[in-house]
Order: structure tokens, then sequence, then C-alpha cells
């Protein structure tokens, strides 16, 4: 599997989830610069954390505008993988990819620290390798992580199981504990926990390595289907 | 073609929680401002605008502000167009 990993200007946690990826699934893992207007030699696609753009005007609203994320749409409309992370949970809802906004913690505080999320849906290819109810521990890092919804969006995203992840001691002030959504196909899954911060021992968990693996899974049975028809129609 | 000065102000809506606005007020309590309330915190932008008339630059403005300026998700605007006479 080929893996992108998009680099904004003020993008830098994508050298730690491009070693994420390598480590865990042994696959390749790219990193893509913002003005690339063409993914579709990559089966999945990682927006990593950091501060594009500064987070000038609110936090991933200039990413929006950048050519790679046109292009991280049309992958993800032919049902590609996306994984948003931090501030590319922060593009993701600018971009209309996933709903809701992220705005200043309820707190003020800039969190940086060791957090427990309950899985709330092992159904996605995200999430499959855990189980559901099961609690993680992932590391969050972020002052601006309190994800906010309208009520309609909110029981829309219970009534289609879309929220992926919930805080178990809520460090920002979201709404319903959320700290993790997918969209509504189930193949773009924005979160603002940091997976790839928990795949060694010595950070301290590695409860993040089976996103990763179950992310590679997903896409090496999707390319199996997809071989075992092709063989078929020959 | 006419130029107006254009005044964008955008908000938190009023639904959603304004920590700064909250931390702020708190600040001026302790200070000794016990009348002041209800304090949000919002943005203001000041642009320039090139347009053929007045309804053509309003329109345009609205949708820079429900496109770029604003977030409809969570704030609200408002704007103030003015003509500037050419001297």
């Amino acid at each position: 599997m080929k893996w992108a990993v998009i680099v904004f200007p003020g993008s830098n946690c994508d050298e730690d989830a491009a070693f994420a990826i390598r480590e865990v699934t042994g696959d390749e893992a790219h990193l893509i610069w913002h003005d690339a207007r063409d993914l579709s030699d990559f089966d999945a696609i990682v927006l990593p954390g950091g501060f594009s753009y500064g987070d000038y005007l609110r936090s991933g609203a200039i990413a929006r505008f950048s050519p790679v994320v046109e292009a991280v749409k049309r992958e993800a409309q032919k049902g590609k993988l996306v994984l948003g992370i931090c501030n590319g949970f922060q593009v993701l809802t600018e971009s209309h990819l996933l709903p809701g906004a992220l705005l200043r913690n309820d707190n003020l505080q800039f969190r940086c620290e060791m957090t427990e999320l309950v899985v709330e849906n092992n159904q996605s290819p995200f999430t499959a390798d855990y189980a559901i109810g099961e609690r993680i521990r992932i590391p969050i890092a972020h002052g601006e992580g309190r994800f906010v919804a309208d009520d309609t969006t909110l029981a829309k995203l219970q009534a289609d199981r879309r929220v992926a992840f919930t805080y178990h001691a809520n460090p920002n002030g979201s709404v319903q504990n959320i700290a993790g959504i997918l969209n509504l196909q189930g193949n773009v899954l924005g979160l603002m926990p940091h997976p790839e911060r928990a795949v060694m021992e010595w950070m301290d968990s590695v409860d993040g390595r089976r996103m990763f693996l179950s992310m590679h899974r997903y896409m090496k049975e999707a390319r199996a289907l997809v071989g075992a028809n092709g063989s078929a129609n020959s | 073609m006419k130029t107006y000065e254009v005044e964008v102000r955008i908000w938190l809506k009023p639904s959603v929680f304004d920590p700064q606005g909250h931390a702020v007020e708190q600040a001026l309590h302790t200070l000794g401002y016990a009348e002041a309330s209800d304090l949000r915190i919002g943005k203001y932008m000041h642009l320039t605008v090139q347009s053929a008339s007045l309804s053509e630059a309003q329109t345009r403005v609205e949708e820079m502000c429900e496109r770029v300026l604003s977030n409809p998700v969570m704030e609200t605007y408002a704007y103030t167009l003015k003509e500037v006479a050419l001297s």
C-alpha cells in the first residue's frame, strides 16, 4: 500500500505520521507538498497535525483552499481512506468533508497529555481492530479541539453511528465528549488525538498501532476484491 | 468602477460558548467592573473592493463572508459598505 502524508506550510506532525505508517504497516509513506494536484497514485491519505498556514483566520481555514485539498476531496469521493489528525481534522471540517467545527478549548488551555478514548464504532476501516467500548490511550496536543455542531448534525452523527471515539474525561469541552467522527460513507475519519504518537512502547502507549493496521488491512482486502473481480473477467 | 470601503465583523454564534470572552469578563469583574456582562470577542476586518454598483459589491462581500471570512457552522457576521468619494 502507498500512503500520502500531506505537508502544508506549518504542518509539524508529518514526519511522525510517516514514521508511524512505515513502522507499523511496513508500507510506503510519501510526504506530499500542499501544491500537489493529483493523489490518484495513493491508497490512503493522511492530513497530519500542526498549524497549517499559521492557523490564520481559523485553524484549517486557509489550507482548505490549497490545490491538494481538491485532490483529497476527489480521492475521498472515490472511497479512498482519508485520515485527518488534529489540524488535519480541522482542515476536514473547514473543507466540509466532515461536519461541525473545532473551536478554542473551553478551559482556554493548550492541552498536551495522554487521554483515554472510548471506541464508539468499530465497524469502520479505521477502527475495525478495536473492540466496541474499549478504552484506548492516545495523546492529545491542541488548543482548539472543542468539537461543536448543531443539534440536527449531532442527531444525525449519532443515528448514523458516525462518532468513532469519545473522550473518557473531556479535556476541551467538546459536545457529547466527541473526539473523532466519520463521514457518511465511513472512509474519512477526523480526530483530535494523535494515533501516530502512540505506536511504540517508549511512547507510553501502542494503542495507535491498531488504527494504522486496520486501515492497512482494509486497503489490502479492498485490493484483493478488485483483483478477484479482475481475474474473473479475464 | 466605484470603490467601497468594507468593514466586516465576525462573532461566534450566541449558542456557541466563547471562552475568551468569558475569561475577559471575569477579569473585568475582578477589577471591579461588576456591571459588565455578555462579553464576546470577535474579529474585525477592513477591506476595499472595486465594483460596478453597490448591489454587486454587496453580493460579492456577502459571498466572501460566507465562503471564507466566517465559518457559518459556528460564526455569524455583519458588514458595512461605504462608497469612497474620488478626490
